[in-house]
């Protein structure tokens, strides 16, 4: 399948690049310290601050997946925003932030370090770093070897301009650049992607039609969940709500510095708790943009081949579930149009590359450089060190994207490691944000072994052909249910030997945790009126989810 | 610090100029299984939504 742009669209690309370039320069005059640079200063509004929360999450990646993942599984895809995502953003704004904010950190790892020890911090950072430059370069892998795929275009020269451009309005403007760009792209990758799912839906004959053409597995969420063999996705209601709607998705959204950072730069406390449950508005209508085109892609193809047919793989003639979204842009967007959609797609990918490269030069400069190589240096020279980080994170990360080239299956592991990584990072964090007895030398242990049992379980199960390499144990009836319970024995592990440890070692005395854990002082309220309470905004967003729950049930 | 409203504001004013025009002065413009002028329409939808941008950052 390949697309011709006309010089329409090609324009379309260019007034977008021009625009998130001049963003940067503009902000540049703004930037006069590290913390400007780094932390935007903390003085960004909340409409800001909650949309660049969802945005760092919308990468190209999740575009395209998403999409795929609603042809192939139907509704229950959207258990990734209404049980994988919701309920964690609202945990973290009303209990977590908090501490987060309340405590001055710069960073989820200096949390650490406040709140337990330097190693643990340590390892937190490092194991952040390495895998933000990761993320960056497979994502821009992705976005290159599609560019090729659809457009014809240079993988090399794809991935350079993209990063370069990234490069240029984040090192001019640092964070808030990088967040002022996101927000754009969210409106755009909103509007690029929203008249597919209602011109998909429309041709398939309107939601009714969809319904009546995919059968009810693939338009109800819930009821097809008792066992794993009745739903396509291969996942049971425990598994899911245990792995993804607990483990992963806590983990994700309320430990990743790449999504906390957004909230932490925001002006107020207030504004700081209210950026994920603001953010959770938008975000549960999500699937509606990015999946819903994909479940109308499944009707459609019941159609007859005239109408429309899902892609298939060359090799293998099986369906090509991650070229449903391009397939349905080249099938319903005119050129015009086609430069909106194609534009959207790069947003997204430089949205999810800007936020990993603005919170690696962050945990570099000040949870790394600061903390282990020099500790007193003027601030003129850690803005420099912010400046010389994002320029290497880009390097790294394009180096990340060609490394790419030639491990196919790198995108599995990754994911597989951030199971390894962030589910016992949650448990570390619910402990020490909720239990002033728990310790450093409890929360590093902890910290190991949960991450020694995912490797353990992944290694003992099998899925898909995926593990087993200690031996097969057990057999997952799909990767999904694979990394849900992997995660679940990582978080279970880590919480365990972390409760152990910590009553036999000594606890930090009482005074030095004020502010850092749930209980020692009373939580600072600032005076709000009733309808900016984080309390009263997360009830709602929780009752329009529970909704949304039902109507889809 | 600037008002991202102007920016973004303006920024889908022209896309919505250049869609606009497109789907004016070429409405052949199509697609296999597109029956609207889809330029035109989201083209006004653009001009729209950057124009209240734009207001509400001259009301700031």
């Amino acid at each position: 399948m390949t697309l011709t742009l006309t010089p329409l669209d090609y324009s379309i690309l260019v007034v977008y690049f021009l625009f998130v370039i001049g963003i940067g320069w503009f902000l540049r005059k703004s930037v006069s310290s590290s913390s400007d640079f780094l932390t935007s200063g903390h003085a960004l509004p909340l409409w800001i601050t909650s949309l660049a929360f969802l945005a760092a999450n919308m990468g190209a990646l999740e575009m395209i997946g998403m999409c795929g993942s609603g042809a192939k599984y139907g509704m229950m895809t959207c258990h990734f925003y209404w049980v994988g995502a919701i309920p964690a953003m609202l945990f973290v704004g009303v209990f977590m932030m908090p501490f987060y904010y309340g405590s001055k950190a710069r960073s989820v790892p200096e949390y650490l370090k406040l709140r337990y020890d330097e190693k643990t911090r340590g390892f937190n950072a490092i194991t952040f770093a390495v895998m933000t430059i990761l993320t960056s370069g497979i994502s821009m892998y992705a976005l290159g070897k599609l560019l090729n795929l659809i457009l014809g275009w240079s993988f090399t020269w794809s991935v350079i301009a993209s990063a370069a451009i990234v490069l240029a309005y984040t090192y001019l403007g640092g964070l808030s650049s990088a967040i002022y760009n996101e927000v754009l792209q969210f409106f755009l990758i909103v509007a690029g992607f929203s008249p597919l799912a209602i011109l998909a839906v429309r041709k398939a004959g309107g939601w009714a039609g969809v319904t009546a053409r995919v059968g009810p597995k693939m338009t109800q969420s819930w009821q097809h969940m008792a066992h794993s063999a009745d739903n396509p996705m291969g996942v049971e209601v425990i598994g899911l709500i245990m792995g993804l709607g607990f483990v992963l998705s806590f983990g994700y959204w309320c430990t990743n510095y790449l999504v906390v950072q957004r909230a932490m730069a925001a002006r107020s406390m207030t504004d700081a708790r209210n950026t994920p449950i603001v953010g959770s508005f938008p975000k549960m209508l999500i699937p509606f943009v990015v999946i819903l085109p994909g479940i109308a892609a499944a009707a459609l193809a019941t159609m007859g081949p005239g109408t429309y047919s899902i892609p298939v793989k060359a090799a293998t003639g099986g369906p090509d579930y991650d070229m449903v979204l391009f397939s349905l842009i080249q099938k319903f967007y005119s050129p015009g149009m086609l430069g909106v959609g194609l534009t959207a797609l790069v947003a997204s990918f430089m949205s999810g590359m800007a936020g990993n490269v603005s919170a690696f030069n962050t945990v570099w400069t000040y949870d790394i450089y600061q903390s282990y190589i020099r500790k007193d240096a003027p601030d003129s020279h850690y803005l420099w060190v912010g400046r010389m980080a994002t320029i290497f994170g880009v390097v790294f990360s394009i180096g990340a994207a060609f490394l790419a080239t030639k491990f196919n299956n790198m995108m599995d592991y990754l994911q597989l490691i951030f199971g390894f990584v962030n589910a016992p990072l949650f448990a570390t964090f619910l402990l020490g944000m909720f239990w002033k007895r728990a310790t450093g030398h409890a929360a590093f242990t902890g910290l190991l072994t949960g991450t020694c049992a995912a490797s353990a379980t992944y290694g003992l199960t099998l899925a898909e052909g995926k593990g087993g390499f200690l031996g097969v144990l057990h057999t997952f009836p799909s990767s999904m249910a694979q990394n849900f319970w992997v995660a679940i024995a990582a978080f279970t592990v880590c919480l365990v030997v972390t409760v152990v440890i910590s009553l036999m070692t000594a606890p930090k005395p009482v005074a030095e945790l004020e502010g850092l854990v749930y209980g020692v002082k009373p939580i600072e309220v600032e005076p709000a009126v009733w309808y900016r309470r984080p309390g009263v905004l997360a009830v709602l967003a929780g009752l329009c989810c529970i909704a949304l729950n039902f109507v889809f049930f | 610090m600037l008002d991202l409203r102007k920016p973004a504001g303006f920024f889908f004013l022209l896309l919505g100029l250049l869609l606009a025009g497109a789907g004016v002065l070429n409405p052949g413009y199509t697609a296999p299984l597109l029956d609207v002028n889809l330029n035109l329409d989201f083209g006004i939808f653009c001009i729209c939504f950057g124009g209240v941008f734009l207001w509400l950052s001259r009301k700031a």
